[in-house]
């Protein structure tokens, strides 16, 4: 594969309650590297670090030890800001709650980043928003509250709303947790179908190995360590 | 192309929306808080002002008066026991009134002068006799001093020759109208027949009964002051600015002035004591409602953890949060000054309906004056900022993790 690194991971540490007798290390030197257009699935028992993994790429918590490359930027030299604007322009999360804002409607979900990055609301975000909702089948219902739509219409929300600024890296923390079968299937196909359009990364943290096997590649993360990082059998699914 | 709101005041509007029963509740409580100060500030400013423009209804601010007779002892040696007995202040004119009138004409802030020759004389009618004090004046200066003609219940403030001005009391008491004859005597023997032009009522009985105006050569002949006057009213532009102009005409003249200030201390003290009593229910009011909005808007960064937590995953800088929570607080504020600005507006309305003076007038007008709601918008919004200052630090502060993860 010789598409560039979107993020690099070298070395990784994270401790918690640094310098007090309750210090724990919940990541251990974690080595990964993730190239543009890569679908790959983290797996790994609860408690193994994979949350707090996805945080520290997502560049919600700080590493403490290592290097963190995202686009080939080094995030440790960034200031708070920088990291908040890196963040906010370069990365798209899906949380296993969907986490939408309940004020506001599903389109104004979805123009959310770039308000935040633009500072308001603008014509060319509402098309930008409306084409992703009529992509994830929800352009009907663009102008309801998330109260008003089902748990896979949240989700597709959600994602809509990660790929609002085409960002290079998607970040999923279990998105299809709490979702039938069915849904769950929908909103993986929708994920994938993402990710081939606009070749952006994406890491997605399962429990569910149905899905992780239609990935490209399966990291596992067991007590903090890299277990085995491996391309799946089924890499050119139709 | 629709007008669309910034980022942090179009999520600080959504969230106040989305709390509607917290919002409702903090904005009554500033609306109220507001009111509150608009109107008692309104009211003691009215009636104060209507208190002292009462006061100097009847009264000039400034009085110059020739100075005080002393006695001096010729041995002026501490090695002597002696007695020195006050003297009896008689009645004197000015020395050189009409340079002293034009010097005082001439000070900045003064807007008229009246020469005033008044002393003790008795207005005898038939069997009766009343003490009234003799007032010589230029009806057309004297009237720049006293707005004497709004006063009249009958006829004209206008003396000459020998009609009078007499008061609606002394009028009563010695059942004199208009046109009638009275007669004054004074002390030294001296009488003259004067003839009621005219009939005021000042709303002050003491002095109903006690002026009669005469013409100034008359009660200068009267009282043996001839070509003299006894003092010299003054009116200033500026009601506060009373007693620094009297200070410097005592400078300059070093006569006896005395402004209205001096003369009414007690009501200026009491007056300033119920500002600092209005004051002090201001500030504590001020305070209530600022910890109100700030309780309020404490939960809020509470309830609104995980919305906060998503923001800032999706770019939301801590300064962004900070303002939506610090507009949260700006907006209550100026929309509780504004509808309390209006619930002052009624409750003047009413009470002024309710309460009414002696005459039947309201005691005050039910009337807002746009300083006051100006004021009371800039109060509203600096204390609402303030009081989200340390709720949206809260919230800026948050951990992104912590906040969507709870």
């Amino acid at each position: 594969m010789s598409a560039a690194p979107v993020i690099e991971l070298a070395g990784l540490t994270k401790a918690y309650n640094l310098g007090t007798p309750v210090e724990t290390e919940v990541l251990h030197g974690i080595d990964l590297s993730l190239a543009e257009g890569e679908f790959a699935a983290l797996i790994g028992p609860s408690g193994s670090g994979k949350s707090t993994l996805l945080n520290i790429i997502g560049l919600l918590e700080r590493p403490t030890g290592g290097r963190l490359s995202i686009g080939g930027r080094d995030t440790a030299s960034l200031s708070e800001a920088e990291i908040t604007q890196l963040r906010g322009r370069s990365i798209g999360f899906v949380f296993q709650f969907h986490h939408l804002l309940p004020a506001f409607t599903a389109l104004e979900n979805v123009m959310m980043p770039s308000i935040i990055a633009r500072g308001r609301p603008d014509d060319e975000a509402e098309a930008t928003a409306l084409a992703l909702l009529d992509a994830v089948g929800l352009k009907a219902h663009a102008l309801k509250k998330p109260a008003e739509l089902s748990g896979g219409q949240q989700q597709r929300v959600a994602i809509a709303r990660a790929l609002a600024l085409r960002p290079r890296l998607i970040l999923a923390d279990e998105p299809t947790g709490n979702l039938d079968t069915h849904t769950a299937d929908d909103i993986f196909a929708l994920l994938r179908e993402f990710n081939r359009q606009s070749n952006c990364a994406c890491l997605i943290v399962t429990h569910d190995p149905r899905l992780a096997a239609r990935c490209d590649r399966i990291v596992r993360l067991v007590d903090g360590r890299i277990a085995d990082d491996l391309p799946t059998a089924a890499e050119t699914n139709p | 192309m629709k007008f669309r709101l910034p980022f942090a005041p179009l999520v600080a509007l959504r969230f106040l929306r989305e709390g509607r029963m917290q919002t409702l509740l903090i904005l009554a409580g500033t609306t109220g808080g507001v009111a509150v100060i608009v109107f008692l500030t309104q009211l003691i400013t009215q009636l104060q002002a209507q208190i002292v423009d009462r006061v100097l209804g009847s009264q000039a601010h400034v009085v110059i008066r020739p100075a005080e007779e002393v006695n001096r002892r010729a041995i002026d040696d501490a090695g002597f026991a002696s007695i020195v007995e006050p003297r009896a202040q008689r009645l004197r004119s000015i020395d050189q009134w009409e340079n002293i009138a034009r010097l005082a004409a001439d000070m900045p802030g003064v807007t008229a002068v009246s020469p005033v020759v008044t002393g003790p004389a008795f207005a005898v009618r038939g069997q009766a006799s009343k003490s009234v004090a003799l007032m010589g004046v230029d009806a057309e200066r004297y009237r720049r001093i006293v707005r004497m003609e709004e006063y009249m219940v009958a006829g004209r403030f206008a003396v000459e020759g020998t009609r009078a001005v007499i008061g609606s009391e002394l009028a009563k008491d010695l059942g004199i109208r208009m046109d009638d004859k009275l007669r004054v005597a004074l002390p030294n023997g001296r009488d003259e027949l004067l003839q009621v032009g005219g009939i005021f009522d000042i709303g002050n009985r003491d002095l109903n009964r006690r002026w009669v105006f005469v013409t100034l050569p008359l009660a200068q002949s009267l009282l043996d002051l001839p070509g003299g006057v006894s003092n010299l009213d003054l009116t200033v532009a500026d009601i506060f600015e009373a007693q620094p102009v009297a200070d410097r005409l005592r400078g300059a003249t070093s006569l006896n002035v005395e402004s209205w200030m001096q003369t009414n201390a007690q009501l200026l003290a009491a007056l300033r004591n119920q500002s600092v009593s209005n004051n002090l229910i201001r500030s504590f009011v001020v305070i209530i409602v600022a910890l109100g909005i700030a309780s309020v808007l404490v939960v809020s960064v509470v309830q609104k953890q995980k919305e906060i937590g998503i923001l800032r995953a999706m770019g939301a800088s801590r300064s962004m949060i900070l303002q939506i929570f610090l507009i949260q607080g700006a907006v209550v504020g100026a929309v509780g000054s504004v509808l309390g600005s209006m619930l002052a507006f009624t409750l003047l309305n009413v009470f002024s309906a309710i309460y009414r003076n002696a005459d039947g007038q309201p005691l005050f007008a039910a009337e807002l004056e746009p300083r006051f709601i100006a004021m009371a918008a800039l109060v509203a919004t600096c204390v609402g900022l303030l009081s989200a200052l340390i709720p949206a630090r809260r919230a800026a502060r948050m951990d992104p993790v912590q906040a969507i993860r709870s």
